[in-house]
């Protein structure tokens, strides 16, 4: 039987509509950008206008890194929840027997963590990018619009959730408790982060064709990644807890 | 007063193995047919050997213990799980990993649990499963099911907002939307009161009568007595099948009881040599006399009592339940193994 895209969207239509329903996934989506949007902000408007250029693009490289946690942290526990979850709630077997391929359930539950998380990130970065520009010295405003920084932003925001999606899908699909797959994913949609902090603090010289190479390797990942999680993801083992 | 028979049973009129079988075992096109599965996990043995075929339109019941591998074979049957060794035909499609979705498209399967989204309307819950199985005249289909469970006046209510039962309920919606070929009800009863119990049977019956195929496990004997064709009783491997009466006669020789008002003075010397009677027993309220046929031994029980001067309270031919059955031969399993 063929790829379909009408169950992908049953099963993105059912998690959107249970996201809406449930009050702890509103909680985490909407304190989370919060949380990490605060000190950006403040950052807009403590930065000294006068300092080197360095030392600005630093703050305001640690500024935009802190934005990049939202789309590493907000899908990281959806995707963590979305086997695990079912499974404990006995939602999964039903769904298992019905003609669903793995491929299509797989990506109906990670389209359905990828698309609040992109708008979010984005939502929240074209606040701080408006805020920027209304509000913010004229020399950290072009600071922040000038280089790569915008670029980064707006690559690494999708590369980053899918990372964390397919990750958290991947523990969730092995883990037996939905704490412990949460507390797994999150740890694991970090490590991406690390190269990002590095340009921002100016360890990694920061530059267009360096974002557009990590760009196209955290990709790879994030592909290989969809590989990996489809190749582990066990019907049998699911169900009963075992292996064949 | 039984007759012990270690192997698989094998009533008369009914087929353990056939490609062919139909609802009185009879030949023609059949819904399912299992030969020789087994499913071990590991050293584990799930069930063995298990062999049998259900014809279209028939209510197989599928009797057994907890722990037995009754819902490990459903789960099998319907390519959730794969066999170890042996063979299946699920809905005229062979059982194997390449035709899971095509065989998963044919039938529906209801797990113990009912596994509703609980944050999701009724109507939303049927939604998204009529996506899955990529159905047509979505909106047709699902007040169809509805009117089948009667819940047509709760579509918009949350899952979470209803009662065990009516979850059930919506739980078989579900499993009607794509008109199976073969639905398979995982203890559907399981966890109910007595009222939502009814509600589940009739529910069942109604289907019967609709000409559903239904694979139906409980360890509810009177359950699969009350709804079921045939049944067969699962122990690991597959201990006896066939019409309930049909167990009955096989396992249990027929019999006469005597209710008297006082015991016999002398009970050798009248129920001894009455024509057609195999053996006799005392019981607490009178005799169980082991007879070739009840109708014409009990005439003669009679006069021969009244001769004796009894005072008889009842004769009546014994009725052995299929629980009588069941835990016969889950009995004699648990005899077998503490040899």
């Amino acid at each position: 039987m063929r790829f379909s895209w009408t169950r992908v969207g049953a099963i993105l239509r059912k998690e959107l509509r249970d996201y809406r329903r449930n009050r702890f996934v509103i909680v985490t989506m909407t304190m989370v950008p919060v949380a990490f949007i605060i000190a950006p902000m403040i950052q807009l408007f403590v930065a000294n206008a006068t300092a080197d250029t360095a030392h600005l693009n630093t703050r305001i490289g640690l500024s935009l890194l802190y934005m990049l946690v939202i789309p590493a942290i907000v899908p990281s526990t959806l995707s963590a929840y979305s086997v695990v979850g079912e499974r404990e709630q006995g939602t999964l077997e039903p769904v298992l027997a019905t003609p669903i391929h793995r491929e299509e359930l797989l990506i109906g539950k990670a389209l359905a963590a990828f698309v609040p998380a992109l708008v979010i990130a984005y939502m929240v970065f074209g606040i701080f990018l408006a805020a920027a520009a209304l509000f913010a010295h004229p020399v950290i405003a072009s600071a922040i619009y000038a280089g790569p920084h915008v670029l980064v932003q707006l690559l690494f925001t999708p590369l980053l959730a899918g990372w964390a999606i397919w990750v958290g899908i991947a523990v969730s699909a092995r883990s037996t408790d939905v704490r412990v797959a949460q507390q797994l994913g999150a740890l694991a949609s970090l490590p991406p982060l690390a190269i990002l902090a590095l340009m921002s603090l100016n360890v990694i010289t920061e530059s267009t064709a360096l974002a557009i190479g990590l760009a196209a390797a955290l990709l790879a990942f994030d592909l290989l990644a969809w590989r990996v999680v489809a190749a582990v993801f066990d019907r049998e083992r699911l169900v009963t807890g075992t292996r064949r | 007063m039984t007759t012990p028979q270690p192997a698989t049973h094998v009533a008369d009129g009914a087929e353990a193995i056939s490609a062919t079988a139909t609802l009185d075992g009879s030949k023609g096109e059949s819904a399912l047919v299992v030969e020789h599965l087994t499913k071990r996990f590991g050293a584990r043995v799930a069930y063995e050997d298990v062999s049998f075929a259900v014809g279209y339109g028939e209510i197989f019941g599928f009797l057994g213990p907890n722990g037995a591998g009754k819902t490990t074979t459903v789960r099998t049957l319907g390519t959730l799980i794969a066999p170890s060794s042996g063979t299946a035909i699920v809905a005229g499609i062979p059982l194997n990993a390449k035709n899971g979705p095509a065989i998963r498209s044919r039938i529906s399967l209801m797990p113990e649990a009912p596994g509703l989204y609980l944050r999701l309307t009724v109507l939303e819950n049927l939604q998204c499963f009529a996506g899955l199985y990529e159905l047509g005249d979505v909106r047709g289909r699902i007040e169809r099911a509805l009117r089948a469970v009667n819940l047509e006046d709760r579509a918009r209510d949350l899952c979470g907002s209803l009662s065990k039962g009516l979850r059930q309920r919506v739980a078989l919606a579900r499993a009607l939307l794509n008109d199976p070929a073969v639905l398979f009800l995982d203890e559907p009863t399981s966890g109910l009161d007595p009222v939502a119990t009814r509600e589940v049977y009739e529910l069942i019956a109604s289907l019967r009568e609709r000409g559903v195929t239904i694979f139906l496990t409980t360890h509810r004997l009177e359950e699969a007595e009350r709804l079921c064709h045939r049944v067969a009783i699962l122990n690991t491997t597959l201990r006896l099948i066939g019409r309930p009466d049909e167990l009955r006669k096989q396992l249990f020789r027929r019999s006469v009881d005597v209710r008297l008002r006082a015991p016999l003075d002398d009970p050798k010397a009248v129920l001894g040599t009455l024509p057609g009677v195999e053996g006799w027993e005392q019981t607490r309220s009178g005799y169980t006399l082991t007879v070739s046929d009840p109708d014409r031994a009990a005439p003669a029980l009679a006069r021969a009592l009244v001769g004796a001067g009894a005072d008889i309270l009842s004769i009546a031919e014994s009725r052995h339940s299929l629980e009588d059955v069941y835990l016969e031969l889950i009995d004699e399993d648990v005899e077998a193994k503490s040899r």
